[in-house]
């Protein structure tokens, strides 16, 4: 299987609320557990959960995934920008691993 | 002979009936065992309060791949502390499982919008659900008929 990675688009220069768009991708194959591979076995299951998004410490984003969020999950959404700071993106599998990732941002 | 001609023939009419209540039995079963699931776990989310409103929910009309439908939804609303959505469901009536997703918002996002990318099995429903800070819940919903299903198997 390839490798979990996850990726993120966030501008590292905002000026003073600005509204900016974050966008988020992981690899990830998120199998529903439906699935089947070619000898025709049943999968199980396997999916991103939970994607949590803290600017400076305070969560500011939440996401629960459910199996029908298609394979490699793209989340996108808003953020005000008001002061400069770090994202940090994490995202939990089902095995209970957790991956994350964090953003710098300049606000001026 | 006469006679028992009329028999047959109300006999035949009767069988026709038998089969008639007999199909619509089956049919009314069929409606029976698939309930909305979605709209069910909508009532059980919101409590039965809920308000059906237009709020911006973007989903293609005709999706040709079911296994990446692009979700996009915009709500109205200044998300100031009195002023808030809270949370923000998105369901689906016809995969195996209703729930798709919940979004929890903020304040300091300035808007309440997300886009992802989501499974459809078959055409349905995409329903969207909102819970505001006051409690209250919205709703709208968008047909997407979908070519290629998506839920393996």
């Amino acid at each position: 299987m390839s490798k979990i990675k996850p990726r993120g688009k966030v501008p590292k220069k905002a000026s003073v609320d600005e509204l900016i768009e974050i966008k988020t991708l992981i690899r990830h194959p998120m199998h529903s557990g439906r699935m089947k591979d070619k000898n025709g076995k049943n999968i199980p299951k396997r999916i991103i959960n939970k994607f949590l998004v803290k600017f400076n410490g305070k969560q500011v984003f939440g996401m629960d995934l459910e199996p029908s969020i298609s394979t490699n999950p793209y989340i996108a959404f808003p953020f005000k920008a008001k002061e400069s700071g770090t994202f940090d993106f994490e995202w939990t599998d089902d095995n209970g691993e957790k991956y994350t990732m964090s953003r710098k941002m300049t606000v001026s | 002979m006469k006679r028992q001609k009329m028999m047959i023939i109300s006999r035949r009419n009767v069988m026709y009936l038998l089969g008639g209540v007999a199909s619509t039995a089956l049919f009314s079963n069929y409606a029976l065992a698939k309930p909305n699931l979605a709209l069910k776990r909508i009532k059980e989310i919101s409590k039965n309060n809920v308000e059906e409103i237009d709020l911006f929910l973007d989903v293609p009309e005709i999706a040709e791949n079911g296994n990446q439908v692009k979700v996009s939804f915009d709500i109205d609303s200044p998300m100031t502390n009195d002023d808030f959505v809270k949370t923000v469901y998105l369901l689906a009536d016809g995969n195996p499982a209703p729930n798709v997703a919940k979004f929890s918002f903020s304040t300091d996002m300035g808007a309440c919008s997300a886009t992802t990318r989501m499974r459809l099995s078959k055409t349905q429903n995409v329903y969207l659900l909102a819970e505001y800070n006051n409690g209250k819940f919205a709703m709208t919903k968008s047909k997407v008929k979908v070519t290629i299903g998506g839920c393996g198997g």
